[in-house]
């Protein structure tokens, strides 16, 4: 990650960062624009005008949610049915934000926590959680991801509706794995240079794996599988191995 | 259709934008406790290594484009390259592997 510090003046600072941010988001944008675009067919399915779509999108950010709701809304579900199938899809954004909650600075006011809970999606949580290692995270490096992850998702969404599959499937392959890769940029370098954080990062990745092939687990969807893993690895790794009490977020 | 879609739209929209914006809205100072400090202090390493695998090798065509892209991927964040061209990187072996081998 770029280091901000000791840049002369404020509005300065505040710029770079918000060109970080939108530098940050590029590769998330593109991948956006292919997991909108597979949404956008799902959606299509399911009777959504593209600027239906786009809002839906725009509003949600959610792949695994919003696909699961266009399945309900394509099958005539009621709309409770809707809200609990949307809460499940989506309850690990719950954990999500409230680590970012700690992130920010306690000052930061309600407005600014609004904002950057809105467009809180795995990505942006990834590089967010990321940047705001060692020092409190700046929105205005939220915001410049946002500003065009946000467009990518939605107009991608937007799009699928109106072409349907017209995406070569080698691009469509090739592009998924844009969002791991960026996964993998986060967790590696904390993971080699703190053995704690590295060992509970292969030991996610094997949880993982088991889950998706253990009897009752393979059943649940990835959603549900990861918000379980997430809060029963985080708690014994903060049980075992608490961080030190003084000092934020040691190394 | 008995149900209106734009009900449907913002159902979703309210329960999604609901989840991530009330913990962040609501929990305002830090907190205290140190198992939950660090408890939030492991999720987000965990939560997207969770995320990552096998799920990677899972999105592409053949698992093999996906595995060369997460060992690529690894070995590209361990020596300091940035996201960005992890990131590319990691869909051009794909790109690659699949060109090859399909």
């Amino acid at each position: 990650m770029t280091e901000p510090e000791n840049t002369n003046s404020a509005p300065t600072r505040r710029k770079r960062l918000l060109a970080d941010g939108v530098h940050d988001g590029i590769p998330i944008a593109l991948a956006y624009l292919v997991v909108g675009f597979t949404l956008g067919i799902a959606a299509r399915n399911a009777g959504f005008t593209p600027l239906e779509g786009f809002i839906t999108s725009f509003f949600n950010n959610a792949s695994a949610g919003e696909y699961a709701a266009f399945m309900l809304v394509a099958a005539d579900a009621s709309y409770l049915e809707m809200a609990v199938m949307t809460l499940i899809a989506n309850a690990r954004y719950l954990l999500m934000s409230c680590v970012i909650s700690q992130r920010l600075r306690p000052d930061a006011s309600l407005l600014t926590r609004f904002l950057v809970g809105f467009d809180l999606t795995d990505e942006i949580f990834g590089i967010s959680a990321a940047i705001s290692q060692k020092r409190p995270l700046d929105p205005v490096y939220v915001y410049g991801a946002m500003l065009v992850a946000l467009p990518g998702w939605a107009g991608g969404t937007a799009l699928g509706i109106m072409a349907g599959n017209v995406l070569p499937s080698i691009a469509l392959s090739a592009l998924a794995v844009a969002l791991y890769g960026m996964f993998l940029a986060i967790i590696t370098p904390p993971s080699r240079d703190n053995h704690i954080i590295g060992i509970f990062v292969m030991a996610s990745f094997a949880c993982s794996f088991f889950a998706s092939k253990a009897p009752f687990l393979m059943t649940l969807s990835s959603g549900t599988r990861t918000i379980i893993l997430t809060i029963a690895l985080s708690a014994i790794a903060a049980f075992f191995f608490p961080i030190p009490e003084n000092g934020e977020n040691e190394k | 259709m008995t149900h209106d879609i734009h009900i449907y739209i913002l159902v979703m929209s309210l329960v999604t934008l609901a989840i991530r914006i009330l913990p962040i809205t609501l929990i305002r100072r830090q907190v205290k406790s140190r198992f939950i400090r660090s408890f939030l202090y492991y999720v987000p390493y965990v939560t997207l290594a969770v995320m990552t695998f096998p799920a990677i090798i899972e999105a592409t065509r053949t698992p093999l484009a996906g595995a060369m892209a997460l060992v690529g991927g690894i070995f590209l964040s361990w020596i300091g390259r940035s996201m960005f061209q992890v990131s590319i990187a990691c869909c051009v072996i794909v790109f690659a592997v699949e060109q090859i081998i399909l």
